[in-house]
C-alpha cells in the first residue's frame, strides 16, 4: 500500500516560496530613487558575510543597508507574522474568517499609539504604547469572553473581541477628535506602513515575532487535531482550553509587536493563509510554515509598490495590499475548487 | 474493564443521569438502549471524561477524573455520533491523528505511529484509499476511516455513539460485524449507544436500557427485550420475535 504519512509542506512549493521571498528581498533592496542594480547589492551582501568584496559605493551602501534594508526586513517580519498569526487564529477558532486583529489587537494598538502621539510622548515610545494597547485589548477580550461563555464557546470569545474593539475604537476616535492638530500623525499610523522603518524597529520587534512564530510552528500538528472540533480533540488527549490559550497568546503577542512597528495592515492575515489553503494544502502542517514565508514575501512586494507607484510620494501600504491582493485572491478563489 | 459507581451527571440544572452503577467486563460488548434523551450519549461522554460527573468512573482500574486527558485517550477511543471529518484531509492523515495520545505534544509522528496507522488502515481494508481526501469517500468508507482512526489509538476501550445512524441497512450490518471482529482480534471492550433495538440485541453481549438517566433493565437481549418494556420505554408498538436464541424487534402499526 502507499506509504502512510502526513503531507506536510510539499518540497517543490517550499523551495518556490523561499525563492519568491529571497527575490522579493533582493528587489526590495534594489528598487528606489537611487538605482544601484541587483548584482552590486548581492556582492555587497556576500561581502557582509565575508565572501568576496563589495562592488557598492559608500553612499550606495549606506542607502541600501541603512535605509532600504531595515525597511525590507521589517516588511518581511511584519508580513510573515500577520500571516502566521492569521493561520493560527483560524485554526484555534476553527473559523476561516478570523484575522490577527480579531480580539481587538488593532483597536488597542490604535488607541495606544493615539495616546502616545496626542500626549507627545517621545517618538521611540510609540511602539511600546501600541504594544501595550494591543495587549490590554486582547487580555480584556479574553477575560470578558471567559467570564461570559466559559471556555467552551469560541463564539463568545469572538463577540468579546468585537465588543472590546468597538469600545477601544470609540475612545480612540474621541481622543483623536480632541487633538485635531495631531490628526495627520495618528491617521498615518492607523493606515500603516514602513516609511520610517529603522534597524531599531527591526531589533525591538524581531524577538517577539521570532518567539511567537516558533511557538505557532511547533503547534502545526496540534492545529490539525483541533480541526476535528473541541470534543474529538479532547478525546484524542489534547487539553483544548490550554492549547487554544497558548496559540492565541503567541499569535497575539506577535501581532502586537508587528502592529507596534508598522501600524495597521489589513487583509494579510486572511489572504495569505487562504492562498496557501486554496493552492497547496488545507493541513496546518503546510499552511503555518508557508504562510510565514509567503506573508513576508507578499508584504515586501506590496511595500515596494507602495513606495514606487507615486514616487516620491508614498501610498499607504494597506491600500496596496487590498488593491492588488483582492483581485489576486478573487482569481485564486475562482480557479480552485477547494474551500478551507 | 469499566466500572461506574453512583455516577450522576447534571447539564446546567437538569439531572441527565442519576446515580447509575454498572460495570463492563474486559472484552465485553455492552449496548446502551433507550429513547431520545435517555442519557445514552451523556453516559458515553462521561466515560470518556468529556463531561463532569459525580460518583466514580474507572477504566482498567484507573480513575478518569484523576487522569490527564492524554492518559484517558490512551485508554479510551471514542467514535462520536457525527464525527468531524475535514474533507481535505487524506485518509492517512486522518488515521494518523488517532495517534495523538502517543505523540509528544509538540512533536510529529514517529515510525511506530506510522506503522500503527498502517495496521489500522489495513485492518479496515482502506489500503486503496490512503491518499484519498475524506470528502471523496462514500458513507460506508468514511465510517471505516473513522473506525480506523479509533483503532490506531490502540486503546483497550472503544466507545461508539450511534455508530450506524448514517448507514443503510447493509452497511449497518457490515459496520457492526467489523466492530465485532475488531473486538475479537484486539481484545477490545466495547460500549455502544444504539437506536436499532434488534441490531443492538444481536451484536451486544449485554444490554443496558436507560430511561431518563436511570437503568430500567439490564441483561442479555433474550432476557430483557419484551413487548411491554419496549412499549413502556419508547412508546412504540412492536412485536418481539424470538428465534434460535436471537431476538427481533419489529415495529407494528397500532
Amino acid at each position: 500500500m502507499t506509504e502512510v504519512r502526513a503531507r506536510g509542506v510539499p518540497g517543490g512549493w517550499g523551495v518556490a516560496m523561499l525563492v519568491v521571498l529571497a527575490a522579493a528581498l533582493l528587489v526590495g533592496l534594489a528598487v528606489g530613487p537611487v538605482s544601484t542594480g541587483i548584482w552590486p547589492i548581492a556582492s555587497s551582501a556576500l561581502a557582509h558575510v565575508g565572501l568576496g568584496h563589495s562592488r557598492l559605493s559608500a553612499t550606495d551602501s549606506a542607502i541600501v543597508w541603512q535605509l532600504r534594508a531595515p525597511r525590507v526586513a521589517l516588511a518581511a517580519l511584519v508580513g510573515g507574522m500577520l500571516a502566521i498569526a492569521g493561520s493560527a487564529y483560524q485554526g484555534a477558532f476553527r473559523n476561516p474568517l478570523v484575522d490577527p486583529y480579531l480580539l481587538g489587537a488593532a483597536a488597542g494598538a490604535g488607541l495606544g499609539a493615539t495616546l502616545a502621539i496626542t500626549e507627545s510622548v517621545s517618538g521611540g515610545l510609540l511602539p511600546v504604547a501600541a504594544f501595550i494597547g494591543a495587549s490590554v485589548a486582547v487580555f480584556g477580550a479574553y477575560v470578558l469572553g471567559r467570564s461570559v461563555g466559559g471556555s467552551r464557546s469560541t463564539g463568545t470569545l469572538i463577540l468579546a473581541g468585537v465588543t472590546i474593539t468597538a469600545f477601544m475604537t470609540a475612545i480612540q476616535t474621541f481622543v483623536q477628535q480632541q487633538h485635531s492638530d495631531t490628526l495627520q500623525e495618528v491617521y498615518s499610523f492607523l493606515l500603516g506602513g514602513f516609511s520610517s522603518a529603522t534597524w531599531h524597529d527591526v531589533w525591538i520587534s524581531a524577538p517577539y515575532i521570532g518567539v511567537s512564530s516558533v511557538v505557532i510552528l511547533l503547534h502545526r500538528r496540534v492545529l490539525d487535531v483541533l480541526s476535528l472540533g473541541d470534543e474529538e480533540a479532547a478525546s484524542l488527549g489534547i487539553d483544548v482550553r490550554r492549547t487554544r490559550l497558548i496559540i492565541v497568546v503567541a499569535a497575539t503577542i506577535g501581532t502586537a509587536a508587528a502592529v507596534s512597528v508598522s501600524g495597521l495592515i489589513g487583509f494579510v492575515g486572511i489572504i495569505v493563509p487562504h492562498t496557501v489553503r486554496l493552492l497547496i494544502s488545507t493541513s496546518y502542517r503546510a499552511i503555518v510554515p508557508l504562510a510565514l514565508v509567503l506573508g513576508g514575501a507578499f508584504v515586501v512586494l506590496t511595500d515596494i509598490l507602495a513606495r514606487t507607484i507615486m514616487s516620491p510620494a508614498e501610498l499607504p501600504i494597506g491600500v496596496v495590499t487590498a488593491f492588488f491582493g483582492a483581485p489576486f485572491f478573487a482569481v485564486v478563489l475562482r480557479t480552485t475548487r477547494r474551500i478551507g | 474493564m469499566i466500572e461506574l459507581r453512583d455516577v450522576s451527571v447534571k447539564l446546567g440544572s437538569n439531572r441527565v443521569i442519576g446515580s447509575l452503577s454498572a460495570s463492563v467486563e474486559s472484552g465485553e460488548w455492552v449496548g446502551l438502549l433507550g429513547p431520545n434523551g435517555a442519557g445514552k450519549t451523556t453516559l458515553i461522554r462521561a466515560i470518556a471524561g468529556l463531561v463532569s460527573y459525580e460518583g466514580s468512573i474507572a477504566v482498567e482500574g484507573r480513575s478518569i477524573v484523576e487522569s490527564s486527558r492524554r492518559e484517558v485517550a490512551k485508554l479510551i477511543a471514542l467514535v462520536p455520533q457525527k464525527p468531524e471529518t475535514p474533507p481535505e484531509l487524506t485518509v492517512a492523515e486522518y488515521v494518523l491523528l488517532g495517534r495523538t495520545p502517543h505523540i509528544a505534544y509538540l512533536a510529529t509522528e514517529s515510525r511506530d505511529d506510522r506503522l500503527a496507522a498502517e495496521r489500522a488502515i489495513a485492518r479496515l481494508g482502506l489500503q486503496k484509499f490512503v491518499e484519498r481526501p475524506l470528502g471523496s469517500l462514500s458513507g460506508g468508507e468514511l465510517q471505516r476511516a473513522v473506525l480506523a482512526r479509533a483503532l490506531a489509538q490502540e486503546a483497550p476501550v472503544l466507545l461508539l455513539d450511534e455508530p450506524t445512524s448514517a448507514l443503510d441497512l447493509g452497511r449497518q450490518q457490515q459496520a457492526l460485524e467489523l466492530v465485532d471482529e475488531l473486538r475479537g482480534d484486539a481484545q477490545l471492550t466495547v460500549v455502544s449507544a444504539m437506536h436499532d433495538v434488534s441490531l443492538a440485541g444481536q451484536y451486544a453481549d449485554r444490554l443496558l436500557l436507560l430511561d431518563a438517566g436511570d437503568v430500567v433493565a439490564e441483561g442479555a437481549a433474550v432476557d430483557v427485550l419484551s413487548e411491554e418494556l419496549i412499549s413502556q420505554l419508547y412508546g412504540a408498538s412492536v412485536r418481539v420475535v424470538r428465534e434460535n436464541g436471537s431476538v427481533y424487534v419489529l415495529p407494528k402499526r397500532r
